[in-house]
């Protein structure tokens, strides 16, 4: 370990020290994983342990990394702001606040008017609740069960207990659950016309991207029209082109009334999201602008780094090249899957978001591991370990696909004999 | 959408010189890795595929060989709409027609050998296209690369943008219509000096087919990557008088005043014998060459080569305007003016190249002199390029061949014409290779077997070892629907009729899955044309 910026004297006892003073529980649990991975330096989709060892990164941390790791392109612009801006002050009108506000209602689904501007995703869906509440005169919110939109105070409460009871943070009187997939149960969850908003990841991503049936989302948004709810869109995950459309609710036909970006669009360089709401929704705006604030909620630094990222991601190149991507990689996943029917049981893809699911409960685990060993770091659904998260980048070349695959195609086989061999047990859960 | 992020609906940048790369060399790069999936995908498609997509482009752009010639004459300033509408089609469907016999897709089996050779395109092609024959050359390279199943990225000279990027817009629109890969026909907006050479310099860039000045064209050998670079011409044509003197006039007056000698190949000093001179001379005024006083002379060479240096604002003008620009009075129907000069030196402008109608001309007592001055004109310039003679002496034709230090000689026709291809059996193209004797990797006129290698199975040719009988064996397919598909979700058989995507939220989404996406991406292809044309001012 050395020349780093920050070095132990041995990696043993980095983690030691992580610990000691970081997160006891989490540092182990990678350890026991058989994912040691203390990640160094890293450039566009490699990263590197602090022994050297090369991954090729398509957890991307759920896409935050789609440009790549330190993008040049992001970098240069942020590196330029910062010869004259700094995070700015959240009180006042900001140049590159307004700007991005702009280019993100110019690139949006249409009626989507306003931008509110957050430092994390969970921030983000937190006033994405609020501002819907406000516009509603109502409390209630219904997500799908296994949903995860964030840990901040309401963000938590949609989501799956396991995040929230700990805490003491759910609220089963005012955030309803429905299974995914149901719009019968949609349709009695909104019946009683006292819900503020559906809020809906337009693929469920820590549930490991169980896709939406034909129909659903459109069924959810006409519900919600006929019982005075908003349709708010979680694009944290599916958003910025990941599926072949900037934002993965358009190819549903839905117009939400509420949009929520975050993630990939800090470029991976400085955290900033973003909430679009239609004019309808966002009377708190007019009516007294000081409601929500946030020292950190749309850092100027942030809104540069996101401009870029809009601004590259839009490029016509880019969504050719996403089309691409995934055509390649399903059809090479398609056929390692051919080798292993009964183990590599479905793969779930939507342009560049996939799950790949295996035939064990804590199947994507054990691939996870494998993967680790050869070279590739993807993860597990938190909410269902089954499922594989494969989220490769907007700009993986062709050689790197081919590569990725010869390591996937390795993997699955040799996770498979682990399974097998360790039979339905597990760590417990993370 | 208007315009991309950064820029504000009223179209005044925001925070442009931290979001904006004036040079676009990003926005470029991409480009290329576009270009290197569609070439991923082209390099496996079928030899009928491969025939449908070149036939599609090349009609596309004889469609409009008209209204792209009236458009370069009124961009650059140069040159005569009639005859660019000629050489458009003959790059477009005249181009296919020349290679109709031919296949660059289809593996070769050679039993006697023991070989089997295996076409493998060169992948990204980095065409560098000129001002002077700008939508020819764009047309030309483009099918090229059609034809041998490459990508091809245009760099279109500035001055000649507009008309360029259009017309390699309408051919990748047919293309992709036809069943081609998407990005297989892209196009640079705004190119500049930075960003050509990043271009080259890119490792995605498979070959740089460079037409231009000498210039681009170095820099193309020097990047790194493989380049086929073509040199400057410099044009003797050597008459004697054996020659049918009347044609012969006729063909030098036709060819010179072609395009007002925007063609490299274009005749630059005409070299006569004494024997042929006065005849060849009378029928040169008939043909419209106007024969310049030596006062008259000085006063053209004067103003065209000011200081010596040949000035661009002369290149494919007419000769009228020219000598009115000199203050000499010439016919109305004048088309070439005949500058006489003893000797071909250096120092003499009127022995160098001119891309425009002013012919210089040298009497000699015979064909050996005749010949050795023509090697000196190309000592000047010109090396490796073109040639021309009119003569009915074989000993003579080959004399002068094989003296003179180029790799073609057109041999009783015009040189505009005939040395590209397109009045002889050479093939046509507008990029001369120039070969050794010009600094080029390239002898010939450029052709699709430029573009293209072969992997070739070679046998023991040991007689006991058995060949194998590839009859039928294709390893390439038709592709399957537009390509890249359009990426539905997994659990979508296919497109449902109820799922009515939003309108196109700008360049970059909106398209209607399934078997619709290929009218949307031609949609797209429209509406890009029409936010160029609007200044990017029209809303998406």
């Amino acid at each position: 370990m050395a020349e780093e910026l920050i070095a132990f004297p041995s990696k043993g006892e980095m983690l030691e020290a992580s610990r000691q003073f970081w997160n006891p529980d989490k540092t182990q649990f990678w350890v026991d994983s058989g994912v040691p991975l203390v990640i160094d330096r890293r450039e566009g989709y490699f990263i590197y342990d602090v022994d050297g060892k090369r991954l090729i990164d398509v957890h991307l941390n759920g896409g935050t990394y789609n440009l790549g790791h330190r993008n040049p392109e992001v970098m240069a612009a942020v590196t330029a702001a910062m010869q004259r801006f700094d995070i700015g002050n959240h009180h006042f009108p900001s140049l590159a606040r307004t700007a991005l506000a702009e280019a993100l209602v110019n690139t949006a689904p249409p009626g989507l008017a306003k931008v509110v501007f957050g430092s994390g995703g969970g921030e983000a869906i937190d006033i994405a609740l609020k501002t819907a509440r406000h516009a509603t005169r109502k409390r209630k919110i219904v997500s799908v069960a296994k949903a995860y939109h964030g840990h901040t105070g309401l963000a938590v409460a949609t989501g799956d207990e396991r995040f929230a009871a700990l805490f003491l943070a759910d609220r089963p009187d005012e955030f309803t659950h429905v299974p995914f997939n149901d719009l019968a149960a949609m349709e009695q969850a909104l019946r009683g016309r006292d819900v503020a908003a559906v809020i809906m990841e337009t693929i469920p991503a820590t549930y490991g991207f169980p896709l939406p049936a034909p129909g659903y989302l459109e069924g959810t948004k006409r519900l919600c029209e006929q019982h005075g709810a908003l349709y708010i869109a979680d694009e944290v995950q599916t958003g910025l082109m990941r599926t072949g459309e900037l934002w993965a609710i358009t190819k549903h036909g839905i117009a939400p009334d509420i949009l929520v970006t975050g993630k990939g669009i800090s470029g991976g360089m400085y955290p900033v999201s973003a909430v679009l709401v239609s004019d309808a929704a966002a009377g708190w705006l007019s009516e007294d602008g000081f409601a929500h604030m946030s020292t950190f909620g749309g850092a100027e630094l942030g809104c540069v780094a996101a401009l870029k990222t809009l601004e590259i991601t839009c490029r016509p190149e880019i969504r050719s090249m996403v089309f691409y991507i995934a055509g390649l990689l399903g059809a090479g996943l398609r056929r390692i899957q051919s080798a292993y029917p009964d183990w590599f049981t479905g793969i779930r893809q939507d342009g560049l978001v996939m799950g790949l699911e295996f035939d064990h409960p804590q199947g994507a685990k054990h691939v996870m591991k494998r993967l680790y060993e050869n070279g590739v770091w993807a993860i597990f659904s938190t909410l269902d370990p089954r499922v594989l998260q494969f989220k490769p980048g907007l700009l993986m070349t062709p050689e790197l696909c081919g590569e990725l695959l010869d390591r996937v195609a390795v993997s699955v086989g040799a996770a498979r004999d682990d399974a097998r061999g360790a039979g339905a047990s597990g760590r417990r859960r993370p | 959408m208007t315009g991309p992020p950064g820029v504000s609906t009223a179209g005044r940048p925001i925070t442009a010189g931290l979001l904006t790369d004036p040079s676009g060399v990003p926005r470029a790069q991409a480009m290329l890795q576009r270009a290197q999936w569609a070439a991923l995908a082209f390099g496996k498609y079928d030899k009928s595929s491969v025939d449908r997509i070149v036939h599609a482009a090349a009609q596309a752009g004889a469609a409009r060989a008209r209204e792209y010639a009236e458009w370069a004459v009124r961009e650059t300033g140069f040159g005569v709409a009639e005859h660019k509408v000629l050489k458009n089609l003959a790059s477009s469907t005249g181009l296919v027609e020349a290679y109709a016999g031919h296949d660059y897709v289809t593996p070769r089996i050679d039993p006697v050998a023991k070989l089997v050779e295996i076409p493998r395109p060169a992948g990204v092609v980095l065409a560098l296209t000129p001002s002077t024959n700008p939508v020819a050359t764009v047309f030309v390279k483009a099918l090229l690369a059609l034809m041998t199943r490459s990508a091809v990225v245009v760099s279109p000279h500035p001055l000649a943008r507009e008309c360029s990027a259009d017309a390699a817009r309408a051919l990748a629109a047919a293309a992709v219509a036809a069943g081609a890969p998407d990005g297989v026909i892209q196009v640079v907006d705004e190119p500049s000096v930075p960003l050509i050479s990043a271009l080259m310099a890119d490792e995605r860039t498979s070959v740089i087919v460079a037409t231009g000045g000498t210039a681009v064209v170095r820099a193309a050998y020097s990047s790194g990557n493989p380049a086929i670079g073509v040199g400057p011409g410099n044009v003797p044509v050597l008459v004697d008088a054996t020659a049918d003197l009347g044609k012969a006039a006729q063909r030098i007056a036709d060819s010179k005043s072609f395009d007002n000698s925007i063609l490299c190949t274009n005749e630059s000093v005409l070299i006569v014998t004494e024997a042929a001179a006065a005849t060849l001379l009378r029928h040169l005024k008939r043909a419209g060459c106007h024969l310049l006083e030596p006062a008259d002379r000085d006063r053209i060479r004067g103003l065209v080569f000011p200081g010596g240096q040949f000035d661009t604002r002369f290149v494919g003008q007419d000769a009228t305007w020219i000598a009115e620009q000199a203050g000499v009075r010439v016919p109305g129907t004048t088309r070439v003016l005949l500058a006489p000069f003893p000797l071909a030196v250096p120092e003499e402008p009127l022995s160098h190249e001119k891309l425009c109608p002013v012919l210089g001309m040298v009497t000699v007592p015979g064909e050996a002199p005749g010949i050795d001055a023509a090697r000196a004109v190309l000592r000047i310039g010109g090396k490796g390029h073109s040639a021309a003679i009119h003569s009915t002496n074989p000993a003579t034709i080959m004399a002068y061949g094989a003296a003179l230090d180029v790799l073609r000689v057109a041999v009783n026709a015009g040189s505009s014409l005939g040395s590209a291809g397109i009045q002889t059996g050479l093939a046509p193209s507008m990029t001369i290779g120039t070969g050794f004797f010009g600094r080029s990797s390239v002898g010939e006129n450029l052709q699709p077997k430029h573009l293209v290698q072969w992997t070739r199975l070679a046998y023991n040719s040991d007689p006991a070892e058995v060949f194998g009988d590839f009859a039928g064996l294709d390893p390439w397919q038709v592709p399957a629907g537009p390509v890249p598909p359009y990426p539905l979700a997994s659990n979508l058989a296919e497109p449902s009729s109820s799922r009515t995507p939003l309108p196109a939220p700008g360049p970059a989404a909106g398209a209607r899955p399934g078997l619709d996406a290929l009218r949307a991406e031609i949609r797209r292809v429209v509406l890009e044309e029409l936010r160029a044309l609007t200044g990017g001012e029209s809303r998406g």
